[in-house]
C-alpha cells in the first residue's frame, strides 16, 4: 500500500513537472493528420516526417516570433487511414482535446471536405496539402472560412494537361483511361476532356477501370483501335506502371500523359521502359534550385528520398508561420484571417492566397518528361 | 460536451442502428450479409436527395431512406433469398459492390468525387432517440410470433418449413427490416459527415458491421448494442499505440473471440428480468456466504474455547 502511495506521489510530481515545463517555454500546438497506414501511407509518412523535421529545425533556431513573444512549435499527428469518418474523428480530437491552433493536411480531397463544419465550429484553420478538388475550399459558390490549400486545383491541372497536349505536343485526338472509383481520377478526366474539346480537339476513346484492377488490356485494345495521338492517364503510379507496360505490350506507341499522381520512385522501377518519353503535370520541378536544399535535408535526416507531398507540406508549414506572423497572436480566428493575406516565396513557387477561393494564385504547373528513367523538366506551363 | 467524445458517441449511435438491423438478419434469421453498406449508401443518397436537393425536413429524409432501402432489399430478396447459406452471402457481397460502383459512375450525385454540403442535421439527441426506438422495435419483434418463427428458420429451416412456417416470407421480412435500419443509419451518417462518397460504403464497412454483430454475440440484442459502442470506441482509444493501432485492434478482437467464442453476450440478454435474476442470485450467494460464515464463526469460537 505504501509503495503504491509513493508511486502515486511520484507520478503526480512528474505530471506537475511536465506541466510546468510546457508553461515556461511557450508552445504553439499544430495538428497534422493523414494516412500513416493503408494504401496512402507513403505520402502520409512523408508529410508527417517533413513537418517534424521543419519544426525541429525552427525550434533549434530559437523558435518563431509571433507578436512580441517567441514560441516553439509542436506537432500532434494522427493517422486516419485515408478514411473520411476517421478524418472527422481526429479533427474533433485535435480541436477539442489537443486545442491546436491550426491543422496541416490532409492530402486527400475526400478527407478534407467533411472536416469543414468542425473547423468552423472550433475556429481552427486547416491547410490542405495536395487536396486538388475545388470543393475543398469552396462550396456552392461560397468560400469556406477555415479551409486553405497550397496546391493548384483539378480544373487547373486538367486545363494544363489539355493545353500542353494540344498546343505544345500538337495532339488533336486524345484517348482517356481513368479510374472510375477514384475521386481524383474522375475530376482530372472531366476537366481534361472539357478543356481538350474546348480547344478543338477530339476525345476518341474514354475508357474506365476500377481501383484494384490489374488487367487493362480490354480498355487498351479499344484505345489502340481509336488511332489516338496521345493517351491521358489521370491516376496513381501503381496503375500507371501496370497499364503502361500492358499498353506497350499491345503495341501502343503513342506518348502517355498524366497528372500529379504519377511522380514516385516506384513509377520508374515498375514502369521502366514503358513510361519512357511520357509526360506529366506536376506541382514543381525536382531539379529546381529552390527545392534542392529541402530535398537534401530530408535525405540526410531520414535516409530516403522525399515524395511529392513533402514539398507541399513544406510550403504549408511556411504558410502557417507567415500567417502567425501577420496575425501577431496565437489564435485560430485571427490566423484564418491572416492566412488570406499571406504572400511569400515557397519552394514550390510563389504563394499568394486568393481571399475569394483560398487557393494559391499564380502558381504555374511544371511539365516533366521521363527520359532515361529520370524526371526531366520541360517547362513551366500556365493554362490560359 | 467535448466535441471529440460527442463525435464518437454519434458514430456509435449510427453504427448501432445499422448493427441492430443486421442483428435481426444474422442473429435471429441466420442469414449472413456482406452487402449492408450498400443499403446504407442507398439510404444516405436518398436522404440527401430529399434534404439537400428538395429542401425537405430531415424527418422526411430519414423516412425516405428507410423506405428506399427496404424496397431495394425486397427486390434483391426476391432474386436471392431462394439461395441457401453461403450463396446468399456472396450475392449480398456482389450487391454491395454493385451499388458502390453505380454511385461511382453516376455523375448526377457527384460520382466518386462525393457529394458535399449536406445539412448537418444529425445530432446526438435525435440519434439517441432513434437508437431507443430501434432497439425497442427489434426487442419486441423478436419476442413476438414473427420473431420466434425467424429463430425457428435459423435453427432448422427444413423443420420450420415442415411445421408450417413460410420460411421465405420470414427471411424476406428480416432482410427488409434490416435494410431499412441500414438505410436510416446511412441517412444519419450522411447528415453527420455533411459529405457522402461511395468510398465510404465499401465492403470494409459491411464487414465491420458483421464483425460487430458476431463480436457482440449472435442472437443477443444487448450484445449488438454493447458491440457497436465498444468497437466504435476501440480504434479511437487505441490511438495511444500510434501506428500499431490497427494491429492492436485486430488482436483485441481476436483475443475476445477466443476468450468468448459466442461473442461478448452470446445467448445472454440484458433485460430488467435478467438483472433481477442476476441480483437475486448475488443476494442468495451472499446469504449463503453469510450463513456459512456464521457457522464457521461458531466453529472457530468452539475451537478457541477448547
Amino acid at each position: 500500500m505504501r509503495v503504491r502511495k509513493m508511486l502515486f506521489v511520484m507520478l503526480a510530481a512528474l505530471v506537475l513537472i511536465s506541466c510546468g515545463g510546457t508553461k515556461q517555454a511557450d508552445v504553439i500546438k499544430v495538428g497534422w493528420f493523414g494516412a500513416l497506414t493503408g494504401d496512402q501511407a507513403v505520402w502520409g509518412n512523408n508529410e508527417y516526417k517533413t513537418v517534424q523535421m521543419l519544426f525541429e529545425e525552427m525550434n533549434a533556431a530559437g523558435g518563431i516570433k509571433v507578436g512580441d513573444k517567441t514560441y516553439k512549435l509542436e506537432v500532434i499527428g494522427y493517422d486516419n487511414k485515408g478514411d473520411a469518418q476517421e478524418a472527422v474523428n481526429v479533427v474533433r480530437r485535435l480541436t477539442s482535446q489537443d486545442k491546436v491552433v491550426a491543422i496541416l493536411g490532409p492530402n486527400a480531397s475526400g478527407n478534407a471536405i467533411p472536416i469543414a463544419p468542425i473547423l468552423e465550429a472550433a475556429k481552427v484553420p486547416d491547410i490542405a496539402t495536395v487536396a486538388t478538388n475545388p470543393k475543398v475550399t469552396v462550396l456552392d459558390g461560397k468560400v469556406k472560412p477555415y479551409n486553405f490549400r497550397v496546391c493548384f486545383i483539378d480544373p487547373y491541372q486538367g486545363a494544363v494537361a489539355a493545353g500542353y497536349a494540344y498546343d505544345v505536343l500538337g495532339a488533336r485526338k486524345a484517348a482517356v483511361l481513368y479510374d472510375v472509383a477514384d475521386d481524383y481520377s474522375q475530376g482530372l478526366r472531366e476537366f481534361f476532356n472539357q478543356n481538350f474539346k474546348a480547344k478543338g480537339g477530339q476525345i476518341v476513346a474514354d475508357e474506365s477501370f476500377k481501383f484494384g484492377d490489374v488487367d487493362f488490356r480490354p480498355q487498351l485494345s479499344k484505345i489502340k483501335a481509336s488511332n489516338t495521338d496521345i493517351i491521358f492517364m489521370p491516376y496513381f503510379f501503381k496503375e500507371v506502371a501496370l497499364s503502361a507496360n500492358q499498353a506497350r505490350e499491345l503495341g501502343i506507341t503513342q506518348p502517355m500523359m498524366g497528372g500529379d499522381g504519377w511522380p514516385s520512385e516506384q513509377l520508374i522501377s515498375m514502369g521502366g521502359a514503358a513510361v519512357e518519353g511520357c509526360y506529366f503535370v506536376n506541382h514543381l520541378d525536382y531539379e529546381d534550385p529552390d527545392v534542392a536544399d529541402y530535398k537534401a535535408r530530408y535525405k540526410k535526416k531520414y535516409g530516403v528520398d522525399t515524395e511529392l507531398n513533402g514539398y507541399l507540406v513544406h510550403d504549408a508549414v511556411l504558410m502557417l508561420v507567415e500567417g502567425l506572423k501577420i496575425a501577431g497572436k496565437v489564435d485560430g480566428e485571427a490566423l484564418a484571417k491572416a492566412l488570406e493575406k499571406v504572400d511569400f516565396q515557397g519552394i514550390t513557387g510563389h504563394v499568394r492566397i486568393d481571399p475569394a477561393t483560398h487557393n494559391p494564385t499564380g502558381k504555374d504547373a511544371a511539365i516533366l518528361k521521363i527520359i532515361n528513367g529520370q524526371y526531366v523538366f520541360q517547362q513551366k506551363y500556365a493554362a490560359k | 460536451m467535448d466535441a471529440y467524445l460527442e463525435g464518437i458517441l454519434i458514430l456509435s449511435g449510427i453504427n448501432l442502428i445499422a448493427v441492430m438491423g443486421l442483428c435481426l438478419l444474422t442473429g435471429f434469421a441466420g442469414l449472413f450479409s456482406f452487402g449492408h453498406a450498400g443499403f446504407m449508401a442507398i439510404g444516405a443518397y436518398t436522404a440527401a436527395i430529399f434534404t439537400k436537393m428538395l429542401g425537405l425536413p430531415f424527418v422526411f429524409g430519414i423516412a425516405a431512406s428507410a423506405v428506399s432501402a427496404a424496397i431495394v432489399s425486397w427486390l434483391i430478396g426476391m432474386a436471392t433469398l431462394k439461395l441457401k447459406g453461403d450463396y446468399f452471402c456472396i450475392a449480398t457481397l456482389g450487391f454491395g459492390e454493385a451499388i458502390r460502383l453505380i454511385l461511382d459512375n453516376f455523375q448526377g450525385l457527384g460520382g466518386s468525387r462525393g457529394w458535399p454540403g449536406i445539412p448537418a442535421s444529425s445530432t446526438l439527441l435525435n440519434i439517441v432517440i432513434l437508437d431507443i426506438i430501434g432497439v425497442v422495435l427489434i426487442a419486441n419483434l423478436v419476442r413476438s410470433r414473427h420473431g420466434r418463427n425467424m429463430i425457428a428458420v435459423r435453427e432448422e429451416e427444413l423443420a420450420a418449413q415442415v411445421a408450417g412456417i413460410n420460411t421465405y416470407k420470414y427471411k424476406m421480412l428480416a432482410l427488409v427490416i434490416s435494410a431499412a435500419y441500414a438505410g436510416v443509419a446511412g441517412a444519419l451518417l450522411g447528415h453527420y459527415m455533411t459529405f457522402i462518397q461511395p468510398k465510404m460504403f465499401s465492403m470494409v464497412k459491411s464487414t465491420e458491421l458483421t464483425i460487430i454483430v458476431i463480436f457482440g454475440g449472435l442472437g443477443s440484442i444487448s450484445g449488438s448494442v454493447i458491440g457497436a459502442v465498444v468497437l466504435t470506441f476501440l480504434p479511437e482509444l487505441l490511438r495511444v499505440v500510434d501506428k500499431w493501432r490497427l494491429v492492436a485492434y485486430g488482436m483485441a478482437v481476436i483475443a475476445i473471440m477466443i476468450g468468448r467464442p459466442r461473442g461478448l453476450m452470446g445467448g445472454f440478454e440484458l433485460t430488467p428480468a435478467s438483472f433481477r435474476k442476476l441480483f437475486a442470485e448475488r443476494k442468495a450467494a451472499r446469504e449463503i456466504k453469510a450463513a456459512s460464515r456464521l457457522y464457521s464463526d461458531d466453529d472457530s469460537a468452539q475451537g478457541a474455547g477448547r
